[in-house]
Order: structure tokens, then sequence, then C-alpha cells
């Protein structure tokens, strides 16, 4: 085993694991962040995505060793109060179904969103390739739809002033 | 907790304690009931509602959540009768316990359907006790008395609040027999009512039985024989008990289990074990045999299973004849969520956490391992992240228990995906020889299905029967060991019959050269209301109308789970063979509509699980073993290829119906009926390839 560093929804934590583990099972099992979750192991679903340094990854095929000096962000980091706008589009538009897989999905539509903000559904379908055995799909792309809007909104709200 | 809290005080502490848990007003001790002049108790008339003083309602839900939103719709059924304020009521998922919720198995769509009844009477009986204990303490007529969203209203316009009239109502008698709403009256059931753990699934804090973190545990992963039935013949530990974090190796006769201070390091220990299996009577089995098996066994008649007038006679003289052969594959549920559990045993008793939809199951297994009474067994009831079926067995709490015991700890067992998909309770793989006539005017006038499939028969021959007035049936079956573990996956026997019936009605449509639709139409004459649901589908897809060049449509009707559901699809297909689906519409009748919100939500899901099946892989056997092992060889459908979906609710009148299962078994015929009605290829053989329809 061995000692590594990493920070985690902007909080640091020093992990004593072997070199190959992958952040997925650091984040659960030596940090307690639940939320992110294992699917299959060889980042083909994708139930596992974190940000890393603000990129969606799949953190079950990450192993500890190559992230020094990187920021994680896991579904409990992405903001306090589920605020941030992919999560009120998932709650207006009750995406869940089992749940298991959205923590990775909202992840990743909000790794689209921050890279693409007005993403078309060519877009989607590339980058939110993640498995929902529930078939939530159709909602997931209306929230995402909704989300970007709703941001653009704001912004121009912002942009405009009083 | 001091001696100077007051009531308001501790009234804050409770609700604020634990969420949606009710600590209320079950003061423990003499000491704290001093607290205050007036202790003041719960109202809890039965297992399902509690009312504490403050007005917090708590409906407890007995069956699991697996997606299908019974955590919404089962209270929402409670707190209609109760005429409960919806925004002040709280959930709490309930222990397993041996009769006090009635069963607890959550499957068959039966959820609602079973609950119906017994949860309209607990919010009814509730309702009406604090009717009367408001017209009591007003000394007022129980007439001039409302229940109205949490209050009891007089005729004068006074009102008392639930929470003011807990104490008194809980010194009722309970009554034996209320009256229920008039279904006109619903003011909460039939509304789209978003699920009430949507919330905690977006951030991180839904709790899956992965998730369940106790003091003091450890983590583990199992080497099961790879064979089904072998047993471990001999094993070296040495190798993983030297890998870092690995504190145990414990043999469990069926696999070998390690256990470690993290999940990785249990993965990390497993490989480094060394086995020997002794691989049993099924080494050799392999997907060929299994289907040389079923083909030899349907060149006889087998087991009679359901028949009416004389199908072989009408057969033998029929105008035209139809024949045909269908082949169903094995499937594997591969929720997202892999079988996962988390014991602690002790000596005298066992609590366990499991995501499952067999919580008294789960308590017997246990009871069962230990050789404790059912009481001293603990089964809480974590979210399942997927069930579909697969988590109606409790293989996966056993193995928690058994290691929980060896190494006298709390132990979360973790599968791996692979363990997950080649220890599964498959979809029977099924073969199926079709014969069907047609008397000189085009009439189907005998119908005759044989079917071979693996050890059980209800698996296997569920649904089988056609819905169709035809004078002339039998279905007969062969039932064959095959040594491969079989079990209920989403819509069961339908999910491969009624892609078969639905199929080969549409055989016998064409040959008859009548339109499919009104083939159909015409020969519902027993069942009204799955008539109604393909005459909607039919109606809101257009049928019919015509269609954009490479666009074929098909429809199909399928009753069961109580409800009734049509669907229509509208495919192309590329010269490569690939399938695209450019639109599913469906028609349901399931009753009195509790949460349309979820009912659309069932349909959607329902039609993307039977396209994994009808479209992507196949489990199949070699050397005793599955040779698939994660999404790369058993592939699902991504949000690229999911199609629109329409759902159209019928409005109805009919008893209740199931939703988390009947929107399955229309798709597959629905999609293959399009292929023909696009390409004039039959599919006869599932899951679909790209190769079978491939332009030569």
């Amino acid at each position: 085993m061995s000692s590594f560093t990493l920070t985690v929804n902007g909080k640091k934590h020093t992990v004593d694991v072997d070199p190959d583990t992958p952040l997925l099972w650091v984040l659960r099992d030596s940090i307690g962040l639940t939320g992110t979750k294992y699917g299959c192991g060889q980042g083909y679903c994708g139930s596992c995505t974190v940000h890393v340094d603000g990129e969606a990854i799949r953190s079950c095929t990450m192993a500890i060793e190559s992230l020094s000096d990187k920021k994680v962000t896991t579904i409990e980091g992405l903001s306090p109060n589920s605020s941030h706008p992919i999560q009120q589009a998932w709650i207006a538009h009750d995406v869940p179904q089992c749940g298991y897989c959205q923590s990775g999905q909202i992840m990743a539509a909000a790794a689209l969103l921050s890279e693409k903000p007005d993403p078309n559904d060519e877009d989607i379908n590339a980058s939110m390739n993640l498995i929902c055995r529930c078939g939530t799909y159709n909602r997931i792309r209306e929230a995402v739809h909704v989300a970007s809007e709703n941001m653009r909104k704001k912004e121009l709200g912002q942009k405009g002033g009083k | 907790m001091n001696a100077t809290l007051n009531r308001r005080d501790f009234i804050k502490v409770s609700s604020l304690a634990g969420s949606g848990l009710v600590l209320g007003f079950y003061l423990p001790s003499k000491e704290n009931e001093s607290l205050f002049a007036e202790p003041l108790t719960d109202f809890s008339p039965n297992a399902f509602v509690k009312i504490d003083p403050t007005g917090t309602v708590t409906i407890s839900v007995a069956k699991s959540e697996m997606g299908q939103g019974v955590r919404t719709s089962l209270p929402m059924i409670v707190a209609e009768e109760l005429e409960a304020d919806w925004s002040k009521v709280k959930i709490e998922q309930a222990d397993a316990h041996p009769t006090k919720y009635g069963s607890q198995g959550t499957g068959g769509s039966f959820s609602v359907r079973g609950s119906w009844q017994m949860l309209r009477q607990a919010g009814a009986t509730a309702r009406e006790m604090l009717l009367t204990a408001a017209a009591q303490s007003w000394n007022a007529d129980r007439s001039s008395c409302r229940a109205e969203k949490g209050f009891v209203v007089h005729s004068s316009g006074k009102k008392l609040s639930y929470g003011d009239l807990a104490d008194a109502a809980g010194k009722l008698p309970v009554p034996t027999s209320v009256q229920l709403k008039d279904n006109k009256d619903f003011k909460i059931l039939g509304k789209a009512i978003p699920k009430v753990d949507t919330p905690e699934k977006v951030n991180g804090s839904a709790m899956f039985g992965s998730d369940v973190r106790v003091k003091g545990m450890l983590f583990s992963s199992i080497e099961k024989c790879p064979v089904f039935g072998g047993k471990v013949k001999s094993f070296d530990a040495a190798k993983a008990k030297a890998v870092s974090g690995v504190k145990d190796v414990v043999n469990l006769e069926n696999g070998v289990a390690v256990v470690a201070t993290s999940t990785y390091a249990a993965f990390k220990g497993r490989e480094a074990l060394s086995i020997t299996w002794d691989e049993g009577q099924w080494a050799n089995q392999k997907s060929e045999s299994i289907k040389k098996m079923f083909e030899d066994a349907v060149k006889q008649r087998g087991s009679v299973e359901d028949y009416d007038g004389d199908a072989e006679g009408a057969f033998a003289s029929a105008a035209t004849k139809v024949e045909a052969v269908y082949e169903v594959p094995f499937a594997a549920h591969a929720t997202m969520e892999p079988m996962n559990c988390t014991a602690h045993v002790q000596s005298d008793r066992c609590e366990i956490w499991a995501p499952t939809q067999s919580p008294q199951g789960a308590q017997n297994e246990a009871a069962r391992i230990l050789g404790l009474p059912l009481d001293k067994i603990t089964v809480h009831v974590t979210l399942l992240g997927g069930g579909f079926g697969r988590r109606l067995q409790s293989d996966y709490v056993q193995d928690a228990v058994k290691v929980s015991k060896a190494v006298n700890a709390p132990v979360q067992v973790m599968w791996k995906r692979e363990d997950d998909m080649q220890h599964d309770w498959y979809r029977p793989a099924t073969y199926n020889l079709m014969r069907g006539g047609l008397d000189k005017n085009g009439s189907p006038v005998a119908w005759l299905h044989r079917v071979a499939g693996p050890s059980s028969r209800g698996l296997v021959v569920g649904g089988s029967t056609p819905q169709y007035k035809i004078p002339n049936f039998m279905i007969d079956s062969h039932i064959k060991e095959t040594g491969v573990p079989i079990g209920a996956w989403r819509s069961v026997g339908p999910s491969q019959n009624g892609w078969v019936v639905e199929s080969f009605i549409d055989e016998l449509a064409h040959a008859s050269k009548k339109d499919p639709y009104e083939f159909r139409r015409q020969l519902l004459t027993r069942s009204p209301r799955l008539k109604r649901a393909l005459e909607v589908a039919a109606e809101k897809a257009g049928w019919g109308k015509p269609l954009p060049k490479g666009i074929g449509r098909g429809i199909a009707a399928v009753e069961g789970f109580g409800s009734s559901i049509a669907q229509v699809a509208e495919v192309s297909v590329q010269p490569d063979g690939t399938v695209k689906i450019h639109r599913i519409v469906a028609a349901v009748d399931c009753g009195p509509v509790v949460n349309p919100n979820t009912i659309e939500a069932q349909i959607e899901s329902a039609v993307v699980y039977a396209m994994s099946a009808s479209m992507k892989d196949e489990i199949t056997i070699a050397r005793g073993r599955v040779v698939q092992s994660n999404f790369h060889d058993y592939s699902m459908p991504m949000i690229n290829e999911m199609p629109k979906v329409e759902v159209h609710i019928i409005p109805s009148t009919e008893a209740i119906g199931g939703i988390g299962e009947p929107g399955l078994p229309p798709f597959a015929p629905a999609l293959c009926n399009a292929i023909f009605a696009a390409t004039g290829k039959r599919i006869r053989r599932l899951p679909i390839r790209p190769e079978d329809l491939k332009k030569a």
C-alpha cells in the first residue's frame, strides 16, 4: 500500500491504498462518497462517471496513482443543494427510475454542458453514452435540452442586468 | 435530552431526527413522560398509517422500490382515502415482517393492484377515526364534519388539524368497516405526481444496497464455480491472503469468498486464488446441445397445457396451412446495480441490509441458514438499482449471511458485473413449433403451439394461450433439464410467448391476405378491453395512412398482469441490416390510473428492456458456463437508439391492473411485424441479427 493525496469536492484526502486501486473504490470505500456507482468495472456503462479537472471520466478504470494534483468532483460536490441546472432539470422532468446510473448520467451531462452549452441531439448521443437499464433516455435528452436553455436564459438575465 | 425541554422543542427535535422516520411521541420511559403534563401519542390505526401530534403523516411502504415508483404510488393510495396533505406526507420503507403487511414480495406487476383495496381501507379507516374524534371534541354531529387536506372541517367553518386530533383518534376503537371514496372524488390519484425519491437520486444521497456502510464492516467478493451446480474441490488461499487488505478466505462450497478491508482488495484477492472445481453433471453443456434437445423434443406431442376443440384434426383439413419455428434465447437481467447484500450475524441475531424484491424471502433464508427464529432476523430494504425479477431470488443474501457468520463481523458481499452476468436466473430459452390453419375464406380454424423449454413449466408456458377466437387450438409443452438456472424476467412467460403468438398471428393475417390490424380486431371478440387498446393504438398511430418509403408499420396486442396494451412500431431497415425504430405508439388500459407519470415512464422503460432482449445480445452456454461476461458482449440499447414513445392511457373503469411489466410483451412482435411490413422478411429467431436483414 502507498499513501496518496487527492482533492475531492474541494477537500484534501490522504488515503492508503494500492497504486492500481481505481478512483471509484477510493471514493466509495476509503473516502465514503457512495454517490458514485460501480456498474461494470470496465468503463462500459458510465455509472461511475466523475469529473477530473472538469472533464467527465469513468472512475472505475482510472488508477489512483495517475491522479496526483488533479481535482476530482463527484455527484456529492456538483452543487450545494442540488442547484446545478442539470440537477434542477432532472428533478423537473422526474428523470430517474431506479436511479442507480443517474449520478453518472448527471455528471456526464454537466460536463457536456460546460463544454457545449447548447448541445444538439447528436452531441447528446455522443457524450451521453451511458447505460440506463430502466430506459430513461428520452427524459435524459429532454432534461439536457431544458438545462441548456435555462443556463442560457440565466446568462442573458445576468448580462442584461436590471 | 435535558429536563428543561418543553413540548414545542421536543416536537422540533422529533421531526428533524432522521429523514422520514417518525420518532414521534413514543416516550420510552417514565422520566421522559414527566417532562410534559399530558403526554400525546401517535395515531396509528394500522401498519401503514401513523400520524404524530405535529400533523406529520407517515405512510409505510412494504414493497420494494426499484424504479417502478412504489414509494410514490402506494402512499398516494393511502393519502387519497386519508384526505392527507400530500406535501406533508413522509414515506417510511418497512423492514421485512412475516405477517404485518401481507406479502412484501414485489413482482408480477402486483404492488398497486394487490395493495389497492388494503391501502384504501387503511387510509379510510384513519380518516373515519379522525372525523369521529373531531365530532366528539366539538360535540357535533358526525355528518356535519368533513376531512380535507389534513384537517377535519366543521360545517360552521371551524377546523382541527390531524395533528391536533391524533391523540384523541388513537384512543378510539378501530372501525371494522368504512366507506371508501367514490373514484370521481379522487384528488391525488390520477395526478402526475413526481416520484418522492427523485431529489435524493440526483445528489448521490440515495441509499442502494451497495451504499450501506456499517461500523466495522468488511467487504467480500466471491469466486463462484463457473459451471452451474459445480462445487469447490480444493483451493489454495496463500497468495490471496498475501494481497494487502485481505483479511480472510472462506469456503462456501459453491465458491470461495475473499474478505477484505475494501471491495477492490477483495477483487484482487480473488484473482490470486487457485481453485480446483468439481464441475458436476453440466460441465459439457452448450447452447447447441440445448437447441438440439428442444428440436428433437417438438417432433412428438408433449404435455397438453391448454386446448379447445380438435386442433390437430382442424389443421389436417385446413385449406391453408402455415408452419413456422420461433426461437427465443436465454436473457440476463443485468440490473445496473450488481447483486450485493450486507449482513451482520451475531450469536443470537442477524441484521441484513438488502436490495431485495423479496424481503420475507431474505428473512426466511437467513433464519434457515442460521437456525434462528424469524423475529431475530431484521431485514432492512434499501433502494434497488433495478430488479426486473432478478432480486426475487435470495442467493446474494445467502452469500452475505454465510460470510458474515464465518468471519464474525458485518460484511458486504459485492458481486462483480461478470458474476452478475454469469450467475443469473435467466429468462428461459424456448423453441416453438407453430402451426396454423385457415379455412377457404381465410379465417383461422386451427392453432397449434408446441413449446420446448427448460426446467419450469410456468416460466416456459405462461402467456401462450392466444387471446383470439380460434375454434380449435392446442398448446403442448416439453420441459427439459438444461442445468441453466431460470427465473422471472420482467413480464415472465409473456415476454417470449407474446412475441411468438403475436408474430404468428401476423403470419396468419398475411396468409389470409387481410390487414393485420383488422384480422386481429375481428378475432378479439372475447377480449373487449384488449380490442379497445388495439383500436386506440391503431388510431393514434394513423394505421392505414401512407408512410414514407422504406418505413414499415407493425402492430401487436397482449393482455397480462391485469392490463391490456397494444403497440404500433414504425421501423426502417438500413442496407447493412440495422434496424431503426422511428416511433412506438402504445395504448394502455390499466384500469383506474394511480399516477400517469409512472405509467408513461414504465411503458418507455418496458420498451427499452424489450429492445435489449430482441435487438441486442443473447446469453449462450459453452462448457457448462455462460459465455457472456460484461456489457461488451451483452450490450444494451443506448440513448442514440431510443425511439420516440407515445403513451396513450385509455380512461377505464375496469379493475385496476399492473404496469411494470405489461408494456414489454407487445414490443418485440410489433417491431418484427413492422420489419416484415418494411422488408418482407419474417424474424423468427431473437435477437434480431443484422445479417438476417442485410440486403444480398
